[in-house]
């Protein structure tokens, strides 16, 4: 994306952002649900990529946070707290839950820790449907109210869907911090070279942890953002298949762009919409339209952007290396 | 006691078609480092496809023949030529991706073109039960301990005995060696391809008269298989058979011992602490390239 000019990029962002806040306006009840629904899936998706993308660690767990603090949230709101505090809750649960099962990250590595990851999914999963003294078991928890912001019902669609578009803001300039923080830098350099990052210092058990335990945390806040918007929760939706879909997402998007989960999060919340039309195919082609797509760049969709610019910017510099050298053949 | 002879035999029996799903599993990791999560619905296609041809109106015997083929063709080559070839050289992330969305397509797939609801299936072994020993066992499970366990002596006399089964080992263990000394390795993993489907279409035979022809059966049975390669040894076809045997003992002992609603987790705790204590497997080598 470095390609674009600064100024560019600037008016780009903010038309985009305009268009978030302007457009939903007038759409149906619906519209706004799977808006709001992407603005939630971008967040854990988020988290997934901080975990992944930047620091290289696969997580195939990120729909048990988002289940973790969705059913936080959930049980709070109903016993009467704010909608605030079950954010707080849901972060800290999730960030604890994560930072544990980054230990096995520090034995293992790559497919392993990925299966762990899967086991663990599966096992919050049936805690979810089992203990139903606390969740409800397959009945799950109905009514979840909707948050008061500054004095504001959120009951309507349009409302809630400005509290996602808010959250979602929140944590974009989060990540977008810690990236470019001395944290984002370590995470990085334990995904490129974990030996290498070790002997320059960067303690990599810690970072390890933190990058599993702060993708967790989103994990839960998106989780958090779930459970009012959809307003019932059973365990279904948390199970292993959200976290390989948010997965998926991330890889779709681009893992390690900052931008990869926005568009991963879209494709993989509007495109199955777009292709109701098909009726019972739509999920198909959707299936067709991912693997196609990791044939062609296996890098996601931003890859193939970045490609091309970095392409671009090879024969922009080659075509000033070439005028550069014929005005140093004319000047002898 | 009689009541742990009947747990016994039966989870032998479904251990048995889990160690079938697990070795073709691990042979697609060692050859190629696909990890498939589409296994599962690896087995849940060739029944139907089998269902198809008996719809068409061929006798049982034919159209498990064709399913058999068919599944070659669909999940061996087709899944080897079109998925896999194209993205191997990616790395081990982006293909598992692909995997998954290929599991969502399956799915779909099936719901769409056969239907939504569990078809009955018919056995090849026949129902009925034996006394065995003073024991009652169903004709079943025994039907499906025989298939399975010839079909893993099959593969491990392949594997084990022949110039074939060599020249495998050899392309999975190190192609670049192997290709020297004039292995045509392209077409050993070509092969492994095929050995898989023809697994999956084997164990598809074996498991859907039990448990039903549906499109979602798969998930269930593909996560079982992926835990039985990784608790035995993601690396080592012994070790996916023992995995998969071991496994099926468990999950049946823990439905009756434990408690119905966390029978599922005994196989996933037993995994965490496999992969944290002993991450090579139970009786699998160290990787040295891989961590």
């Amino acid at each position: 994306m470095s390609g674009l000019a600064k100024p560019l990029k600037i008016a780009l962002g903010l038309i985009v952002i305009a268009g978030l806040i302007v457009i939903p306006m007038n759409f149906n009840r619906y519209g706004l649900f799977i808006l709001s629904q992407w603005t939630v899936m971008t967040i854990a998706a988020m988290g997934l990529n901080l975990t992944l993308g930047y620091a290289g660690q696969v997580s195939l767990a990120q729909g048990a946070f988002v289940g973790i603090g969705a059913y936080a949230a959930a049980i709070m709101t109903t016993h009467g707290w704010p909608l605030p505090a079950a954010i707080l809750v849901a972060i800290v649960l999730s960030f604890g839950v994560g930072w544990v099962l980054g230990y096995p990250a520090l034995r293992v590595q790559h497919h392993y820790l990925a299966f762990v990851t899967l086991a663990f999914s599966t096992l919050a999963f049936l805690v979810f449907r089992n203990e139903s003294w606390l969740t409800g078991g397959i009945y799950g928890i109905s009514n979840i109210p909707r948050p008061h912001v500054f004095g504001i019902a959120t009951n309507k669609p349009l409302p809630f869907y400005y509290v996602c578009l808010g959250l979602l803001a929140i944590v974009s300039i989060a990540v977008w911090w810690l990236i470019r923080s001395p944290w984002g830098r370590a995470f990085m350099a334990l995904r490129e070279n974990p030996l290498r990052a070790q002997s320059l210092g960067i303690d990599t058990r810690r970072y390890t942890l933190m990058a599993f335990a702060i993708g967790s945390a989103l994990g839960g806040v998106a989780g958090a953002l779930y459970a009012p918007l959809t307003q019932y929760i059973d365990p279904v939706p948390f199970n292993l298949s959200l976290s390989l879909d948010l997965l998926m997402m991330v890889i779709v998007g681009g893992a390690g762009f900052y931008f990869g989960p926005f568009l991963g999060a879209m494709i993989a919340v509007l495109l199955p919409e777009w292709l109701r039309f098909t009726e019972g195919y739509y999920l198909m082609l959707y299936a067709i339209a991912v693997m196609g797509l990791l044939i062609w760049s296996p890098s996601g969709i931003l890859g193939i952007l970045d490609r091309y610019m970095a392409a671009r910017r090879t024969k922009a510099a080659s075509a000033l290396r070439a005028v550069a050298k014929s005005r140093l053949e004319t000047a002898q | 006691m009689s009541n742990l002879f009947d747990l016994l035999v039966a989870g032998l029996a479904t251990g048995a078609i889990y160690a079938l799903v697990a070795v073709g599993f691990t042979l697609l990791w060692q050859t190629s480092q696909t990890i498939n999560f589409a296994q599962g619905e690896f087995v849940m296609l060739p029944a139907f496809l089998m269902l198809a041809a008996m719809h068409a109106g061929a006798p049982f015997w034919l159209a498990i023949i064709l399913g058999i083929l068919l599944s070659m063709i669909l999940l061996g080559l087709a899944f080897k030529m079109l998925l896999v070839d194209p993205m191997m050289r990616h790395g081990v992330l982006p293909l598992a991706i692909a995997t998954m969305a290929l599991a969502i397509g399956i799915k779909e797939a099936v719901k769409q073109f056969f239907s939504a609801e569990a078809s009955p299936f018919p056995s090849i072994v026949p129902t009925g039960d034996i006394t065995v020993l003073g024991h009652v066992v169903s004709l079943q499970s025994i039907g499906v301990l025989v298939v399975a366990i010839l079909a893993v002596f099959g593969l491990t006399t392949l594997l084990n005995r022949t110039s074939l089964g060599h020249q495998m080992q050899a392309a999975a263990q190190n192609p670049t060696v192997a290709r020297i000394i004039g292995v045509p390795v392209e077409r050993m993993i070509l092969l492994t391809f095929l050995i898989n489907a023809f697994l999956v279409a084997l164990a598809s035979l074996l498991i859907t008269p039990i448990y039903l022809a549906k499109f979602s059966s798969g998930e269930v049975l593909g996560q079982a298989a992926f835990i039985a390669a990784i608790v035995g040894g993601f690396n080592q076809v012994r070790g996916a058979i023992a995995g998969g045997l071991l496994i099926g003992v468990l999950d049946n002992l823990a439905a009756a011992y434990v408690s119905t609603q966390y029978r599922a987790a005994v196989p996933l705790i037993f995994l965490i602490v496999v992969i944290l204590f002993r991450p090579q497997g139970l009786l699998g080598r160290a990787e040295e390239r891989t961590v």
